[in-house]
């Protein structure tokens, strides 16, 4: 062992002398010397030779890892006397001795399997690989990974990601440090111990250094797109501490890249950190898994968007589309309604379960409410769950709102599509709001284009709303949604929202897809109407509440009915917008083409339940069907709606469809070419007086309501009056 | 001017005290203690009268010979005191009206803070950075 105080002595006072990080520097030279000592005798069967630069990092590496486990004192402890020792360097035999002493739990510390195991995976290599290597580097066979396994599996990921074998020999090469995206690693570091920034600091140097060394899969344009990222990371002027950016900046521009782990890595760290901290309460129970699933759709699927939108990878402040969407989520969760706000204390609750400390949200709330008016709009509330997650990522919270955060830029950004990331490119650094109505003129075309939304319904309406709002782009869009959403998926969630109110719509879908689009009038006014809001059409607007607002032509309150009714309706009225009664040839092929997609039945049973009752008002039709039919009418009327709408979304099998089909096929199927034409123009009839019913009744309604608001008025009037001639004095 | 600023609670604690040389605090923070004596006396003064924004600006609440103390109180009863330095060029009054103003909007939107408890000290930064700027160039 005598070499090894030796070598210990040599490796101490050069390394001591030539880098500044002191205290890892004098445990890792030493601990290098007690590795080469070890490695002889451990099961690693070849000795490990370590570089300078490598036992620095080596030694950073394992003393974080160590660091954050639960030994986290003794090393720091030591590292700091050895520090201070090692200031007087002059003296080889304290510090390695002292070094000496240090590594005497290093050894024999086990690095933590957890901090481990993210470092592995934030050396962005694959898991076999990294299985490989942790077998090859003996943890496995002894159960945990100390000093030398440790060592040995960070030579073996350096090769690895040379691109070399993954064998033992391939240690003995000269290698690259191994690189890490060290994301997640720096912020738990700086998190838990402020000694360990210097081990950060110096490795920072190593990163980019790295960098030009970059043999990584694909572009070589990203070697000259780091630098150009390095840059701007000085730039920002919020942040204090820019080393603390350079390590995003690097796993940015691994991002470009496109390995998975890369990317799943940050989010993965930045779920875990949310879901682990995170809330334990139900509402955040669901939303983790959904955004699992979100973030690795979006992860699989969106490839060659991530490409462009990470042209600003540097920006740690700026959302991503996936950050985006989980978001909004979050702010339907508490609020449904994206154009109204979130109240303090709804968003208190909320932002309380990040597990941050009150002094920093409230700080934070500081930042993201800009007109400080005590509660959350969208942007608002995106800007802050960014700073959120940031500051759980261990960024330090900036002295002002960053730009991309300010709502106005958030406001323009939410109303892009979510998937048009192209024009993200459109988003210069510097975001004028000259672009800002011309982008949102290409918002206007590229909605207008795309067609095949494959979002569920939801976001098609959300999507919705906004153009609306942009342009009245009423009748293009339904068109194109209701061609879309022919899909069973789709009727099946409208189908969920029995209300609709389509008086003037031109297809089935399209009335029950207009849930969503009755004109909004601006956010504010509901106070005026709160009254006739809080009557009953609040439990109409309940199940559908975006864009539930009074103000509109709200459906009757008798909401049980409406379904058939409606269907009744739409039927009708779409069949009189299409065409008119009068040619009647069309009237049976537009109905047809609604119902018989599916099967000849639904048409029949429809019209037949319908004839059934036109001869008790108005005339009387020839089929000889008919006969049987009067006594089961008025079943068979309320059966229609569930056969309507079961049989639009599934192969008939509806409970009156086979016990009339057999008495309808066998009569006169010349006739129906004929009579169906008959029976459709009574159908029409009918509907209409019943949506004069329907109409009728509603107005009725209203103008109780309305009369109710007058007294309301009269009475407040009064009391103003009253309490008027005390104040004047 | 403004050498110290103090936001007082209901209660007559204090939410909020900062004051410029950092030598003088203790003397401050008790001319601000005596000061709300006569902030007392004064709105007690008012009676039921009606309080609009002139009744929340108390104006001069007692001079010494080397600052001057001015009172505000907004309807919450919370105090704002406000030492500032005689030997400075008079301030005018409508210079300290808008201060206070500035400060109450201030306060104002502290309150708005969700995470803000009444009663609580104040620790918003953007309250601070406020403070701050009236005491450096007193306007």
């Amino acid at each position: 062992m005598e070499q090894g105080p030796a070598a210990a002595v040599g490796t101490a006072g050069a390394v001591g002398a030539a880098a500044n990080a002191g205290a890892p520097a004098a445990v890792g030279a030493a601990a290098a010397g007690a590795l080469s000592s070890g490695a002889s005798a451990g099961y690693c069967p070849v000795p490990l030779p370590l570089s300078d630069s490598e036992q620095q990092c080596y030694s950073e590496l394992f003393a974080r890892c160590c660091c954050s486990s639960a030994s986290a004192t003794s090393s720091s402890s030591s590292s700091s006397s050895s520090s201070s020792s090692s200031s007087s360097s002059g003296h080889p035999q304290p510090p390695p001795e002292v070094g000496r002493g240090a590594p005497l739990p290093g050894p024999a510390a086990t690095a933590g399997a957890n901090q481990v195991g993210e470092l592995f995976r934030a050396s962005q290599l694959p898991a076999e690989t990294l299985h490989q290597i942790t077998e090859l580097c003996g943890a496995k066979r002894v159960g945990y990974f100390g000093l030398t396994q440790f060592y040995v599996a960070l030579k073996l990921i350096a090769a690895a990601q040379s691109g070399l074998p993954v064998r033992v020999e391939s240690i003995k090469c000269e290698l690259p440090l191994p690189r890490f995206m060290a994301l997640k690693n720096d912020s738990e570091i700086r998190y838990s111990n402020p000694v360990e920034f210097h081990g950060m600091k110096c490795q920072i140097p190593y990163v980019t250094m790295e960098k030009n060394s970059f043999k990584r899969v694909d572009d070589g344009e990203k070697q000259d797109t780091m630098s150009p990222t390095m840059s701007p990371i000085s730039s920002p002027p919020s942040s204090p501490s820019n080393y603390q950016r350079v390590p995003l900046t690097y796993g940015y521009g691994k991002l470009r890249s496109g390995m998975d782990q890369i990317h799943a890595a940050p989010y993965e760290a930045r779920q875990l950190a949310l879901q682990q901290e995170g809330p334990t309460s139900g509402s955040h129970g669901p939303k983790p898994t959904r955004r699992q699933t979100s973030l690795i759709r979006s992860l699989s699927v969106e490839r060659e968007p991530q490409e462009s939108n990470s042209n600003y990878p540097d920006d740690p402040w700026r959302i991503t589309e996936e950050q985006r969407e989980y978001y909004i989520n979050q702010f339907k969760s508490l609020q449904p309604d994206l154009s109204s706000f979130i109240s303090g204390s709804l968003a208190k609750n909320f932002f309380t379960k990040s597990k941050l400390t009150i002094p920093e949200l409230s700080y934070i709330w500081e930042l993201s409410d800009v007109d400080c008016d005590g509660a959350l709009t969208l942007p608002e509330f995106c800007a802050a769950f960014h700073l959120i997650v940031a500051r759980k990522n261990g960024y330090p919270l900036p002295e002002s709102l960053p730009q991309t955060l300010q709502p106005d830029y958030l406001q323009s950004a939410f109303l892009k599509p979510k998937r048009d990331c192209a024009l993200f490119d459109s988003y210069s650094e510097s975001m004028s709001v000259n672009q800002q109505p011309r982008d949102l003129n290409r918002i206007e075309t590229s909605l207008k284009e795309k067609v095949d939304l494959t979002a569920p319904a939801q976001d098609v309406n959300i999507d919705d709303k906004p153009a609306l709002k942009i342009s009245s782009m009423d009748e293009a869009m339904p068109k194109d949604v209701s061609v879309d959403t022919a899909s069973p998926k789709d009727l099946n969630t409208v189908k969920a929202r029995p209300r609709s109110r389509s008086y003037s719509n031109t297809s089935l879908e399209e009335a029950m897809k207009r849930v969503e689009e009755p004109p909004t009038p601006p956010p504010r006014p509901q106070k005026s109407h709160s009254r006739a809001s809080s009557l009953d059409l609040n439990k109409v607007f309940q199940p559908n509440a975006p864009a539930a607002k009074p103000g509109l032509l709200p459906p009757p309150p008798a909401l049980p009915p409406r379904p058939f009714v409606s269907q009744v309706l739409h039927h009708n009225t779409s069949n009189d917008s299409v065409s008119q009664p009068k040619p009647p040839g069309q009237l049976p092929s537009y109905s047809d083409f609604r119902l018989l997609e599916q099967t000849d039945q639904v048409s029949e049973i429809e019209l037949h339940p319908q004839l059934t009752r036109t001869p008790s008002q108005t005339e009387e039709s020839g089929s000889p069907v008919k006969k049987d039919l009067p006594p089961s009418k008025p079943i068979r009327r309320k059966l229609r709606p569930e056969n309507q709408i079961m049989e639009n979304q599934e192969p008939p099998s509806s409970v009156s469809g086979p016990s009339t089909v057999p008495i309808v096929k066998p009569h006169a199927p010349v006739q129906k070419q004929s009579s169906k034409q008959k029976k459709a123009i009574q159908t029409a009839i009918r509907k209409n007086k019943e949506a004069n019913a329907v109409l009728a009744r509603l107005n009725s309604e209203l103008q109780q309501q309305l009369k109710e608001v007058h007294q309301e008025r009269i009475a407040l009037e009064n009391q103003l009056e009253q309490l008027r001639p005390v104040t004047v004095l | 001017m403004a050498v110290c600023i103090a936001v007082i609670a209901k209660e007559n604690y204090p939410l909020y005290i900062r004051s410029i040389p950092a030598e003088h605090e203790l003397k401050f923070h008790y001319t601000v203690h005596t000061s709300l004596d006569v902030v007392d006396e004064k709105v007690s003064a008012m009676g039921k009268a009606l309080v609009d924004q002139r009744e929340l600006y108390l104006g001069l609440l007692y001079p010494t010979e080397d600052y001057k103390v001015y009172g505000y109180v907004t309807n919450s009863k919370v105090k704002f005191v406000m030492v500032v330095d005689s030997s400075n060029t008079a301030l005018r009054d409508n210079e300290i009206r808008s201060m206070f103003r500035k400060l109450h909007n201030s306060y104002t939107d502290v309150m708005c803070n969700p995470f803000y408890n009444p009663g609580d000290r104040i620790h918003s930064r953007a309250f601070d950075n406020m403070v701050t700027s009236m005491m450096v160039q007193g306007c």
